[in-house]
């Protein structure tokens, strides 16, 4: 049973980011994901030092809040001139770094563990189970990353020719009176959100893997929108059923085995894909030379 | 009060007082070429790719030897390089997703490692926890003395190479027509991260590597419009940070030295976004204001010398 | 006998799976100002990075002066698109125009006073003389351009190759870039130019290309500019105007082509 919960919790993950990170990957913001799950380290500490819990939602909204507020100081920088990866660089270290500070003056004798904030452990999942009326009805990883999920799904399905056009051609967008800034900091807000929801299971540097990864992998494989999002949620589902049961033959990290299958999956797709691999293409280049000196 | 003062005799913290200064001027120098090529993240990316090369130089070795660590970390780093390169030339895939592929997949890769040797109980894997967040405090002699010698070097080279890094940085198609090895070249800059990055990564750990590679290159870039001169300021940034975070970490309740440092230039860094002349903040206000006040001024000769030529 | 400039033959280039350049072979005359035009994708700016080594090629062969390109390096120079550079650099405009010299200087040697007094001349050949140390993100389309032309010149070439020099540049701007050129080929050396403007054809150059991924025409401007050859390098976009003299046509087509419309007679 405990299996299928943390299969399940892998496969959600997968998908939130995955649906999310699409955006970011077309967008050219990949690395945002990495920036805003390292900034919310300071929000986690703060909720955790407030709420004085792990598992509350106030730790979800704080490191949440935390997140936009890292998005906003990045914009911010970048308008003023600074160029935009620097920017992601000088904010998201400075937060993380704040973090850590607090982690040592703050939380020395209690228990929050820094490994687990940056690996997670998504064995412990079933071990959490979210009572209501005193009967499991699942953990509360599932739970919080379900509804994420739920989000996600809601919010893209209802926006998406305005997140299609806001990723694509933002003048165009914002020409037509279509508020881009808005769509910007909700999408912020939903990586935020799926970031913080994720971590207690695969931990903050693997969430930016499931945020990438899959996305980038489907970005090979097809020249649609719509298609691209169905194909990374398939391809980061299947990387983190794979990737449970590679850890178990190999008695290692699960999120470490889950995002090391989804990066296989992705030199695949490198090499071989149909429209975009290496190797087809260069095979496409020697027909294209001898049908040249034939022509001659 | 006077205890403050005899923290500084402690060869302990002299040594960790040189380390930072020395990491924080090799990070300046080499984060201002990473800065200007748009490369910023790419310490970040390299940092955390360090992981499986540390992982496996210890299963292979059995020991902890911080040398093959750092042997380790290098080799995968330029094996990053190199999967960075090879995805944004051969594939649509930009710069940014690249990065971010080869940060998280090689961590991942490393965590299956480390937990593999945490399981496999070897008890020595201890080191390598330590290694990847970084252990200013346990900085030995040794230790400093490698961070100087390959400080030399990078800045040497830097220094060398300076108008062939220039030009590199800021027109690679011109400098391929002239016949520089841009590719070769390229590479050559970041193994130099890679060695920053590898030889930082003990005293700052993981996250905060990259700050040093970034932030004093931003700041330095408010300062001054000539290459040389950013060069030179973002390596004394640096090393003013590393002087400073020592500092306070030494006088204060065990606070760890890397996000002190960090924290400290990003302070620069605020610093230099507000008061910089001509590109601070404050100065295009005051800037705008008198441009705004002057010109109200010469409307109103303009509507003055009208209104007596009317009469 | 001089070797020709640049010589090329069977060059074909393709860019991931379509061919971008088909078979390409011609000999450029020395001391002469050579145009090449061609709708957009017709490879124009490929054909120059080909020849220059900076792309690779599927097939052919490219000669500068008789001996492949990476021999001759210090004889050619190149003046690349002006949107490859980050304008934001901290570097002046001396400095940009000092840049010319690398190549002529070497590893690790610094440039010195003579250097400088030779990128001074060349700035003020180009009217930038009092230019020197502006940042260059302060400066206009016009005057970037310049600084660029001035840094060919101080590459001291006989054979220039520019990739679209008059795009975006204001109507003096483009004067003194013509009148450079044209003192340029007085004195002997050879100048190709990716030209986007068919109007100035006629106006600007000797010698003519015509480029559509094959090359469809290449000769002295009078001969080759005709209204037949240049309806076969468009294909259907050229629309002849009857009530004009016979020799004038509109040239249109999708928005990021040349409109506009030229006098052939």
């Amino acid at each position: 049973m405990s299996t299928f919960w943390i299969v399940l919790t892998g496969a959600l993950v997968a998908s939130a980011c995955s649906i999310v990170g699409c955006f970011l990957v077309l967008r050219k913001m990949a690395m945002i994901g990495d920036a805003i799950s390292h900034a919310v380290l300071p929000g986690i500490v703060i909720a955790f030092l407030i709420g004085g819990s792990r598992d509350s939602l106030l730790m979800l909204l704080g490191a949440a809040a935390i997140g936009l507020l890292a998005v906003f100081l990045i914009q911010w920088f970048h308008q003023s001139g600074v160029p935009s990866d620097a920017s992601i660089g000088v904010v998201f270290t400075a937060l993380f770094a704040a973090g850590v500070v607090l982690v040592s003056m703050y939380t020395r004798d209690i228990d929050l563990d820094l490994d687990c904030v940056l690996y997670g452990e998504i064995a412990y999942v079933p071990w959490n189970m979210l009572q209501i009326a005193g009967v499991d009805i699942g953990p509360k990883a599932v739970w919080g990353v379900g509804l994420a999920l739920l989000l996600s799904v809601v919010l893209i399905a209802a926006f998406y020719k305005q997140f299609k056009i806001c990723s694509f051609d933002p003048a165009m967008a914002a020409a037509v009176g279509i508020p881009v800034a808005l769509f910007h900091y909700l999408l912020m807000g939903l990586v935020s959100v799926s970031t913080v929801a994720s971590f207690e299971s695969v931990g903050a540097i693997l969430v930016v893997g499931m945020l990438v990864v899959p996305p980038a992998t489907a970005y090979l494989l097809t020249e649609k929108l719509g298609r691209m999002i169905v194909y990374s949620v398939l391809i980061g589902c299947a990387s983190s059923v794979i990737g449970y049961f590679a850890a178990s033959m190999l008695d290692a990290s699960i999120a470490g085995s889950m995002i090391s299958i989804a990066g296989g999956i992705f030199l695949i797709a490198l090499l071989f894909s149909p429209s975009h691999g290496v190797v087809l293409r260069k095979i496409k280049q020697k027909q294209m030379v001898r049908q040249a000196s034939i022509a001659e | 009060m006077s205890t403050a003062l005899y923290i500084w005799l402690d060869p302990n913290v002299q040594w960790i007082l040189f380390g930072s200064m020395l990491l924080g001027l090799s990070s300046g120098v080499i984060g201002s070429f990473a800065y200007l090529r748009k490369q910023s993240l790419m310490g970040d990316a390299l940092s955390h790719a360090a992981l499986p090369g540390v992982c496996i130089a210890f299963m292979l070795s059995g020991s902890k030897s911080i040398g093959l660590f750092l042997l380790g970390a290098a080799v995968a780093g330029v094996i990053a390089t190199f999967g960075i390169g090879f995805i944004t030339r051969n594939s649509r895939v930009k710069q940014d997703a690249a990065l971010a592929i080869v940060l998280t997949v090689f961590f991942g890769i490393g965590i299956v490692l480390l937990t593999r040797i945490q399981h496999s109980g070897n008890g020595n894997q201890s080191g390598l926890d330590k290694f990847l967040f970084g252990q200013a405090a346990s900085m030995m002699l040794s230790d400093v003395m490698i961070m100087a010698a390959i400080s030399l070097v990078l800045v040497t080279v830097c220094s060398l190479l300076f108008k062939e890094f220039k030009l590199l940085s800021f027109d690679p198609g011109f400098a391929r027509g002239i016949g520089y090895p841009v590719a070769f070249m390229d590479q050559l800059i970041m193994f130099l991260i890679v060695v920053a990055v590898v030889v930082g990564i003990q005293a700052v750990g993981v996250v905060l590597m990259s700050a040093l590679l970034i932030t004093p290159a931003v700041s330095a870039r408010y300062w001054t419009e000539k290459l040389g001169m950013m060069v030179v300021l973002a390596g004394l940034f640096g090393a003013l940070s590393g002087l400073i975070g020592t500092f306070i970490s030494a006088s204060g309740n065990n606070l760890p030295t890397g996000p002190l440092t960090v924290l400290v230039a990003t302070a620069v860094f605020a610093l230099s976004v507000a008061a910089a002349p001509r590109r601070g903040v404050i100065s295009k206000l005051l800037l705008r204001a008198s441009v705004r006040t002057q010109v109200r001024r010469e409307q109103a000769e303009v509507s003055g010398e009208r209104r007596n030529r009317a009469v | 006998m001089h070797k020709s400039p640049l010589s090329i033959h069977g060059l074909s280039v393709a860019y991931q799976k379509k061919p971008v350049l088909r078979d390409i072979t011609f000999e450029v005359p020395e001391g002469n100002l050579i145009g090449i035009v061609g709708p957009n994708g017709a490879g124009k700016s490929t054909l120059i990075k080909a020849a220059l080594g900076l792309i690779p090629r599927l097939h052919g062969e490219v000669t500068i002066y008789g001996k492949p390109y990476a021999k001759q390096r210090k004889l050619v120079g190149y003046v690349p698109q002006r949107e490859s550079v980050d304008w934001d650099f901290p570097t002046n405009a001396l400095d940009v125009v000092m840049m010319g010299r690398y190549g002529h200087l070497g590893w690790i040697k610094r440039p010195g006073s003579a250097e400088k007094k030779l990128a001074m001349e060349c700035l003020a050949k180009v009217g930038m003389a009092d230019y020197a140390g502006r940042q260059i993100s302060q400066l206009s389309g016009g005057q970037q351009q310049r600084i660029f032309l001035a840094r060919a010149l101080a590459q001291d070439a006989t054979l220039y190759v520019m990739d679209e020099p008059f795009v975006g540049v204001d109507a003096a701007t483009e004067k003194a870039i013509i009148t450079l050129l044209n003192e340029l080929k007085t004195q002997g050396k050879t100048v190709l130019v990716v030209h986007h403007d068919l109007a100035t054809v006629k106006e600007y150059f000797d010698w003519v290309m015509l480029l559509n991924v094959r090359l469809v025409a290449f000769g002295p401007t009078e001969p080759t500019f005709t209204a037949q050859k240049l309806q076969e390098t468009y294909g259907g976009r050229l629309t002849m105007l009857d009530r004009e003299s016979p020799s004038a046509l509109i040239v249109n087509g999708r928005s990021s082509d040349v409109d506009g419309s030229i006098h052939l007679a």
